[in-house]
Formats: C-alpha cells, sequence, structure tokens
C-alpha cells in the first residue's frame, strides 16, 4: 500500500487497452487461422503458441496490475506466485504427457 | 496456559489476525489471496484433466470454432465473436472494478458506489450470456446419429454440415412418443425423444444422393473431420443407435460426450464463481452506500472484492483460451 493516495486511473485505462488488443488479436487469428501457423508448430501448432503466450500476457497484467501484486511485499507476491506456477507447471506437464499415452495406447484399438 | 498463546486473548481480534501485518499486508487480504491461490489450483484440475482428455482423444475432439458459432439476434455463424464480446464484458468490469479500489483509496463514496454498480451489471450481463450460451448447446443447431460404438456422425452437403430438419422429411416411422404426464403415469415424465427416428434419417440419406457423411475422426495434417463417400457412410449409418439433438450429460451432437461433460463443469463452475461474486459485490455496494466504510476510515474491503472479482476474469481468460481458441 506504498502508493495508497495516488490515482492510477491513466495506468489502468492503459492495461485495459493492452489486454483488448491481445484479446481482438487472438480472436482474429482464431477466425482467420492461417494455415502457415495452423498446421505446422512444434508439439503442438504455432497458433496454440501464440494463444497461450498470449493469455499469459494478459494473466500476468491482470495479476500485476488490477490485483495489484507488484505493489505487495516482494516475498508475499512470492508466496503466491511461486507456488501457484510450480504446482500448476508440474501438473500441467505430467497430465499432458499421460494425456499423451492414452493416446498412443488407446488409439489403435478404436476402429473408423 | 499463557505461553500456548501467542496473542493475548483479550486484544485479539480474530477475523483481523490480532495486529500482526505479516508482509505488510492485513488478514483478511492475505486469506483472500491463499483462497484464490486454492481456488486457482481447483481450476486447475478442471483444465489439466480438460487437457488430458483433449489428448487422448486428440484425433476426434470436437473442433470448438464449428460448435460455438451463434450470436442473439442474429441469424448465421460467426465463430467465436459472441465468446470474445463475452470476454470484452468481463474485462472491462474488472476495470471499473480496480477503478471502484482506486477511487476507494481517494476517499470518494460516490465514485465508488457508480463504480461497484458498473462491475455487477457487467456481471450480470455476462452471467446472462453464459446462460445464452448454455441454452444454446442444450439445444443443439444441427442434430446428428450415434452409433452403437458410441460414435458421433454429422450430415454434410457441399462439405459444410447440415441440419437434420434440412433433409429428413416423410414420416417418423417408430410411432415412438414422449411420455409425458398427460399420456402416460401423471406422476413421473420419460426421457425426451427425438424429433426423428433413425430409420428415417437414414431413408433420408438414401434418398438423397447429396448428403454425406461426416465422422469425427481428425485428418490431423488438415485439421478438418472426415467426410466419409456415400457408401462408408451407409455402412457407418447401418451401425446407427439414436438420433441426438443438442447436448446434455450422457450424448452430444458434437462429438465426443465428455466434451459437453467438461463444458458444463467447467464454465458451470466459473458461472458459479462469477454469480457469487456478484452477490459479493451487491452486499459490499450496500455497504458503501451505507457508509460502513467511510466510518472504517479505509475501503480496504472493496479491495478485497476486487481480488476476488478479477481473479474469475483470470480464470476466465484461460477458459476462453483452452475451450474455444486452442
Amino acid at each position: 500500500m506504498a502508493h495508497a493516495h495516488e490515482s492510477n486511473t491513466k495506468r489502468i485505462w492503459i492495461v485495459f487497452g493492452i489486454l483488448s488488443v491481445i484479446t481482438l488479436v487472438e480472436v482474429y487469428l482464431g477466425i482467420i487461422k492461417p494455415e502457415a501457423l495452423h498446421l505446422h508448430g512444434p508439439g503442438t501448432s504455432w497458433l496454440n503458441w501464440i494463444f497461450i503466450i498470449l493469455t499469459l500476457a494478459k494473466a500476468y497484467g491482470i495479476a500485476w496490475v488490477f490485483m495489484h501484486l507488484e505493489g505487495e511485499k516482494k516475498w508475499f507476491r512470492r508466496s503466491i506466485v511461486w507456488t501457484a506456477v510450480f504446482l500448476i507447471s508440474y501438473l500441467i506437464t505430467l497430465l499432458l504427457i499421460e494425456g499423451g499415452y492414452l493416446y498412443d495406447t488407446l488409439s489403435p484399438l478404436v476402429k473408423w | 496456559m499463557e505461553a500456548n498463546i501467542a496473542v493475548p486473548t483479550e486484544k485479539k481480534e480474530t477475523w483481523d489476525g490480532g495486529n500482526a501485518r505479516p508482509f505488510g499486508a492485513s488478514y483478511g487480504k492475505m486469506m483472500m489471496w491463499f483462497f484464490i491461490v486454492s481456488d486457482a489450483l481447483t481450476f486447475t484440475g478442471f483444465l489439466a484433466a480438460y487437457g488430458l482428455t483433449r489428448f487422448k482423444f486428440i484425433d476426434s475432439w470436437p473442433i470448438a470454432d464449428e460448435v460455438f458459432t451463434h450470436v442473439p439476434f442474429v441469424h448465421g455463424e460467426f465463430p467465436m465473436i459472441y465468446v470474445a464480446i463475452m470476454t470484452f464484458i468481463l474485462i472491462f468490469s474488472s476495470v471499473t472494478m480496480v477503478l471502484a479500489v482506486d477511487a476507494g483509496h481517494q476517499m470518494k463514496k460516490n465514485k465508488v458506489a457508480w463504480y461497484m454498480f458498473a462491475t455487477i451489471i457487467g456481471g450480470i450481463i455476462f452471467v446472462g450470456s453464459q446462460a445464452w450460451e448454455w441454452n444454446t448447446f442444450i439445444k443443439g443447431s444441427y442434430g446428428a446419429v450415434k452409433t452403437t460404438e458410441g460414435k458421433v456422425l454429422q450430415f454434410v452437403k457441399d462439405g459444410k454440415q447440415i441440419a437434420l430438419a434440412d433433409f429428413v422429411t416423410g414420416p417418423k416411422t417408430d410411432a415412438i412418443e414422449e411420455h409425458s404426464r398427460k399420456n402416460g403415469l401423471w406422476f413421473q415424465s420419460g426421457e425426451p425423444v427425438a424429433t426423428y427416428s433413425v430409420a428415417q434419417v437414414i431413408n433420408a440419406y438414401n434418398a438423397n444422393p447429396q448428403i454425406q457423411v461426416r465422422t469425427e475422426l481428425m485428418d490431423l495434417e488438415r485439421k478438418q473431420k472426415t467426410i466419409l463417400s456415400r457408401e462408408e457412410g451407409s455402412i457407418q449409418l447401418a451401425k446407427t443407435k439414436m438420433v441426438v439433438e443438442g447436448a446434455n450429460l450422457k450424448a452430444n451432437e458434437y462429438g465426443n460426450t465428455v466434451f459437453a461433460d467438461f463444458f458444463f463443469f467447467i464454465t458451470g463452475f466459473h458461472g458459479f464463481h462469477v454469480l457469487s461474486g456478484i452477490i459479493i459485490n451487491i452486499i459490499i455496494f450496500f455497504n458503501v452506500i451505507l457508509g460502513t466504510y467511510e466510518k472504517r476510515g479505509h475501503y480496504e474491503m472493496v479491495e478485497k472484492v476486487g481480488l476476488y472479482w478479477h481473479f474469475v476474469d483470470l480464470v476466465w481468460v484461460f477458459v476462453f483460451t483452452f475451450f474455444y481458441l486452442v
């Protein structure tokens, strides 16, 4: 609460503008789906990587400015962000690997 | 006794955690953050399970653009437009919320009240939109059939999906009627019965050579569903078990059953969060109007519900990406 009494209105609107532009870009790409990005890429398509990175950028904007994490004490912030980020990355990694394994094992058994 | 108690009981204000302010954060704010972290992990569990299931069925998962194509009051197909609008509404209500917090820091009661009001309205519009989205999803727009192997077959004409209503004609041959209170036992009603019978759909398919069958199987090179030839289509259709219209927890016309289950569960759980957020916001809104925080000398309560509200927005950002975009 270091800057408890100064107004951040301008900054808030700037962040809103950035979040809106990111959303617009996402929706635009999602509708046109350029073939070069949609059909190629490492692991998943380039398009999906773009979506994931833009989403993380949006999450950063919301957490840092709207939820005011930037103004909290360093280790308070870390106790929140690190806990969540480590656990979430761990869970996602394991489950997606397992999902890929299930596909490799089960899909040959499905007749289309 | 005294050795076991950190803070003397008579001075302790339980809900403020005494006067301790670890990391310079108040007890309430810290607990809100810890709740948010645990809730974030709950949502992660759902989305990770969704990811696992999607990877498991990577070659037959429904394509979101083909499922969510409707916009209220407008005819035609506009993939994603409506969800994008919903996303904007939620981000905007996040902005009014953070403006309310900002006004609270400057002790401007009226401004806080107006911004809270705008936030509540935004939330209500969002929940309403979600209800509309659910309704459209449950009703469905094309209809499909399900085989004994549990596969969903859709119908296309010139490569574009076509509704059952657009090509199925002739009499409904199976004479099955829906069991309602009027024609059956007065104290119960049965499962809804599809508009068309299986035989009727197959007859219409045979009568119309332009109609083709589309399976769930994805051509991973082109990222499109496979369209069968007329003969292959006939073979698949012979295995038809039921006609599916719209979606429920057991079957849906979009494809994999678990797709609709995840849709209902994840967007439903998020919608429930938005709903509780609206209710909490309304309570705080009235407290602001009554001057509770003016008397207390600070608007930290607005900040705390603000955190929750932003969190709901944060979750939506991820749901939007992983359900509609990726």
